[in-house]
């Protein structure tokens, strides 16, 4: 059976409006402690463009500088997800910090085993925070997850003095400062407010190419106030990153009725019990999508969505479940769009479910595309050289 | 159904209105006062009250719940319980449910404000800090992902992508396995260069991670669930701050 979705599509008839009185407003909470001399807070220094949110404070989104916050999940699994993200950062001409000194939020871990505690999980938040501060980079969070975490962290420093005084004196010992950065931004808040620059620069048509968009929840429903909503994309009832920016570059973005599902990820389950993460991706997400929508390619924005909604469909296919959709995140789309090579910069076949009738729609020589990758990967075997470079990239 | 001889009589009679099993299923009984001390644990914790403000029974948290859909498990039950303190469910909760939760936090939609993922996430470290059966069993394949990431500030690595631990992931699983150096030097960031971590992260950054690690007693949350993990971790992370000079 279909859900009728018919009211959700027509515009939200409150307009976004800041109410400073309905909620509390974090960035004058972080000022106040500023003052108070309790924290540092990295302001955004640079160009920035304003994006409208859920509770109606306009957030503001710096456009270069940036400290890439890398993600575990996409650098370890999905690599052509982080590289897409240097590619198309690199080709709009902004310069970066891709840090060394970075270690993961550990967030996937502690939503999995919960073997660690508010004060670890702040912790390790704040010295990330302050080693992007000491390079003068702003930070850019890959990973929804951490993303989301690193907002409830905020809030638990802002509102628990005594979570203040433990983290204080973990980064007194490291002989750092209690930073928080004046925006937690998402990269892909950076990609929807970079939209235009990005369409600008596109190459390859999408006109032809039907897309869903899974919302990941980590993303929008974890301190959602500041993720962002505009009254034009879906009607604002859903965050319109993602949607906005497939939109921009001319995608048909296809409704379903289970958008707001999460992925079945779990986070536990997805590595020690993942009979229910493939039974929910299937049934819940994939199956719907093909079913309502048909799509070419699912697009999404998170690292455990991406790889539960790509890797979920294989064994599905031995019962016959209607699945068998290309599984990519925005950031690998916009690249693509923007000429980004499939296998050098994308890194598709790091996938599992079948993207090439997608590459098709785009008009993209994918068996061309791969003899090209395996010849600069001869070099490499052939010792010419050690490692590609970004100049081996076009 | 079969009765269990040693459920504290202060349960009898509530069996009916909430529990699946009249006593925690697989899982020993204890008296109800170390499952008061169990739910004061819980409830000291600085978010308890910014995760819970009273229940409408709506349903709705039920609604959105990955989980409610393919296990008996229900995170309105787990707001009502923490809103009456009702040790015995929480208690049951804590062996058998808490597990289950996927952690998307979908349930944030409540109209109340509340957070049962975030109840759950409380309880699970309670459950952990406790020795609890349903921690080390619901974490006994999981030992070497809490190596991963408290050893090396990375949890997931290429080289954890093999054919025998994710053979329902498809060949290409497979391939990248089997190319896995190649594949990697392909890669134009240079420090995603690395098939151990997810990228390459310097050796200062590992030993403040460690330092975060001992000082905040995340380290020794796993002591009661892994005793021979916990005590590897430790003697990797103190001889690592003490080839820093580095003093706890």
């Amino acid at each position: 059976m279909t859900i009728p979705i018919e009211a959700l599509r027509q515009k939200k008839s409150t307009p976004y409006e800041h109410q400073p009185d309905r909620y509390p407003d974090f960035q004058d909470e972080l000022a106040e402690l500023e003052r108070a001399g309790e924290i540092v807070v990295q302001k955004i220094d640079g160009d920035y463009l304003e994006v409208p949110t859920k509770f109606g404070r306009p957030k503001r989104i710096q456009k270069g500088h940036l400290w890439h916050h890398k993600s575990c999940g996409q650098c370890g699994h999905i690599p052509g997800y982080s590289t897409s993200i240097f590619w198309v950062m690199r080709k709009l001409g902004y310069d970066y910090d891709d840090p060394k000194d970075q270690t993961s939020c550990t967030a996937w871990n502690y939503y999995a085993s919960a073997t660690s505690n508010a004060a670890a999980q702040a912790a390790v938040a704040v010295r990330n925070f302050a080693a992007a501060y000491e390079t003068g980079y702003f930070p850019l969070i890959h990973c929804g997850t951490s993303y989301g975490h690193y907002k409830e962290v905020r809030n638990e420093l802002l509102h628990h003095p005594e979570l203040r005084a433990d983290v204080r004196k973990v980064m007194d010992k490291l002989g750092k400062p209690l930073v928080l950065p004046e925006e937690i931004v998402h990269y892909s808040e950076w990609f929807y407010a970079m939209r235009h620059e990005i369409a600008a620069k596109q190459v390859v048509d999408m006109s032809n190419v039907a897309v869903t968009v899974h919302p990941a929840c980590h993303y929008y429903k974890l301190v959602e106030g500041d993720a962002i909503y505009d009254p034009d994309v879906y009607g604002g009832q859903r965050t319109a990153v993602v949607t906005g920016l497939a939109q921009t570059l001319g995608a048909e973005v296809r409704e379903y009725s289970t958008w707001f599902d999460c992925c079945g990820f779990g986070f536990r389950h997805i590595l020690v019990q993942r009979d229910f993460t493939r039974s929910f991706a299937t049934l819940r997400k994939i199956e719907r999508m093909k079913e309502e929508a048909d799509p070419d390619v699912v697009l999404t924005h998170d690292t455990g969505c991406v790889t539960t909604l790509d890797k979920s469909q294989f064994a599905a296919q031995a019962h016959d479940r209607n699945v068998g959709v290309a599984v990519l995140s925005e950031a690998q789309f916009a690249a693509l769009a923007m000429g980004a090579h499939p296998y050098k910069v994308c890194q598709l076949h790091w996938h599992s479910a079948n993207y090439k009738p997608m590459l098709e729609k785009m008009g993209i020589d994918h068996e061309k595309a791969w003899a090209e990758f395996q010849s600069d990967l001869k070099r490499l075997e052939n010792g010419e050289k050690r490692y590609l470079e970004w100049d081996d990239m076009d | 159904m079969s009765s269990s001889p040693t459920l504290d009589p202060g349960d009898q009679g509530m069996h009916g209105a909430y529990f699946k099993l009249e006593a925690p299923a697989g899982f020993p009984d204890v008296p109800m006062e170390e499952k008061q001390r169990l739910f004061d644990e819980v409830k000291s914790d600085i978010r308890f009250d910014d995760y819970l403000y009273g229940c409408y029974e709506c349903g709705i948290c039920v609604a959105v719940c990955p989980s409610a859909k393919f296990y008996d498990f229900s995170p309105r039950r787990v707001a009502q319980a923490a809103a009456r303190e009702d040790v015995g469910l929480i208690y049951q909760q804590m062996q058998e449910d808490i597990w289950e939760c996927s952690q998307c936090f979908s349930c944030l939609r409540c109209p109340r404000g509340n957070n049962p993922g975030g109840l759950i996430t409380i309880m699970r470290e309670v459950a952990l800090n406790n020795g609890l059966a349903s921690a080390k069993e619901a974490l006994g394949g999981y030992s070497r992902i809490i190596y991963k990431i408290m050893s090396t500030g990375t949890q997931v690595s290429p080289d954890m992508l093999q054919r025998d631990a994710f053979p329902d992931w498809g060949p290409e699983t497979g391939d990248v396995s089997e190319n896995l150096d190649l594949w990697r030097r392909a890669l134009p960031s240079e420090t995603l260069h690395t098939t151990s971590t997810g990228w390459e992260v310097s050796d200062r950054t590992l030993v403040e991670l460690y330092l975060i690690w001992l000082t905040t007693g995340a380290l020794d949350m796993i002591s009661e669930i892994d005793a021979g993990l916990h005590s590897i971790l430790q003697e990797i992370m103190e001889e690592r701050l003490e080839d820093e000079e580095i003093e706890l």
